[in-house]
């Protein structure tokens, strides 16, 4: 939404100066990656997130800019993303697990609309109401 | 009463003839109670089972100043219904329930007076937290829905702990920019209010809530719906 903008005060600030188009156009797309970043939606979150550690993962496991780490970080590294997987998906199903254990069960509350049904249907016949 | 402020109450009915009087009851005794101006909007889809008859003995019964009536001709969604109701809406603030027995009007002050504590824009009943509750539901539905609270949770960090609850105040200007916004059905359309809510940067409050499910034995959660569900909350995962 905001890319559309940008583009036009490109052009309308290359015909109005003497500055070549080009390096306005680099400048203004520069602008364009917060406007991206402020805006993504929670797919494109997750897609930037899972880029970003997935490239940090490869970058250690794999040795992809020849860092020669220490080889303790490789074997950490690499079972990682399985492991994190594991670990969510058991916190996952505690945590679920837990709020329907303890998910309350209104039992007063019931018992109270029984008897204001009753109160309310009496009142309301005293009044005119015909059910 | 004190400054100025008025509760409108909008009643999306379909076949609730039982149901109307007893909730219009129930909210002339805790607005009265209170002393906050009120006004009760019936917003009827042309319900066969003479709903709207019922309701225009409540309006003789209680005044047309509380009662108002703004019925349609059929079933059209729930958005339009909203935006149908607040069209001669009188309120500053508006209440959005349900007519079937489940949202209890004892709530109501618990959220008016949430609201003015934090000046929020909107307030949310929430079943998930404080002493919140469901009654009548089996492990089966308590599970398919803290199941899909947590999946919700996950994929939209929505900031909210009950998204398809649709017990909540709203300032009117907040409804009615929301409503405008939203293009889903069924419990992803309050889901998606929440959302849009949080992406305009509107505030938030939650109120627990208990809500007491009748229907339940009749209508049991089927693979149709949860199926909905999901596709709902993928197109909003994907598009805000």
């Amino acid at each position: 939404m905001g890319c559309s903008v940008l583009d036009h005060c490109v052009t309308q600030e290359a015909e109005s100066t003497d500055v070549p188009p080009s390096l306005l156009a680099s400048g203004l797309l520069a602008l364009k990656f917060p406007i991206i970043l402020l805006t993504m939606t929670k797919l494109l979150e997750w897609v930037f997130g899972v880029s970003v550690i997935g490239a940090a993962w490869a970058l250690v496991t794999f040795d992809l800019l020849n860092l020669r780490l220490p080889v303790a970080y490789k074997e950490v590294a690499w079972p990682m993303p399985v492991y994190l997987l594991v670990v969510f998906g058991c916190y996952s199903l505690a945590t679920v697990g837990y709020r329907v254990a303890t998910f309350n069960d209104c039992e007063e509350a019931s018992k109270e609309l029984q008897d204001q049904i009753k109160e309310a249907k009496e009142d309301l016949r005293k009044k005119g109401l015909k059910m | 009463a004190e400054n100025g402020d008025k509760y409108s109450v909008l009643l999306p009915t379909y076949n609730e003839r039982e149901n109307l009087p007893l909730i219009v009851w129930l909210l002339v005794k805790y607005f009265g109670e209170s002393g906050y101006e009120y006004e009760i909007i019936v917003i009827d889809d042309g319900s066969p089972d003479g709903t709207l008859e019922v309701a225009e003995q409540l309006q003789k019964i209680y005044g047309e100043d509380k009662i108002l009536l703004r019925p349609r001709a059929k079933k059209l969604g729930l958005g339009t219904a909203y935006i149908h109701g607040i069209k001669h809406a009188r309120g500053n603030y508006v209440f959005i329930m349900d007519a079937d027995l489940s949202h209890h009007p004892k709530f109501i002050p618990e959220f008016i007076k949430k609201q003015r504590e934090g000046g929020y824009d909107l307030v949310s009943g929430t079943r998930y937290r404080g002493d919140g509750g469901v009654y009548g539901w089996d492990l089966r539905r308590k599970l398919i829905s803290r199941g899909a609270n947590y999946v919700t949770q996950v994929l939209l960090r929505p900031g909210a702990s009950d998204l398809t609850g649709s017990f909540r105040l709203y300032k009117k200007e907040v409804l009615v920019s929301l409503v405008e916004r939203c293009v889903s059905k069924g419990y992803v359309f309050q889901m998606e209010m929440i959302v849009r809510a949080r992406q305009l940067n509107y505030t938030i409050g939650e109120v627990p809530i208990s809500f007491v499910d009748r229907v339940y034995g009749e209508s049991k959660l089927g693979g149709n719906e949860i199926v909905s569900f999901l596709k709902g909350l993928l197109t909003l995962f994907a598009t805000t």
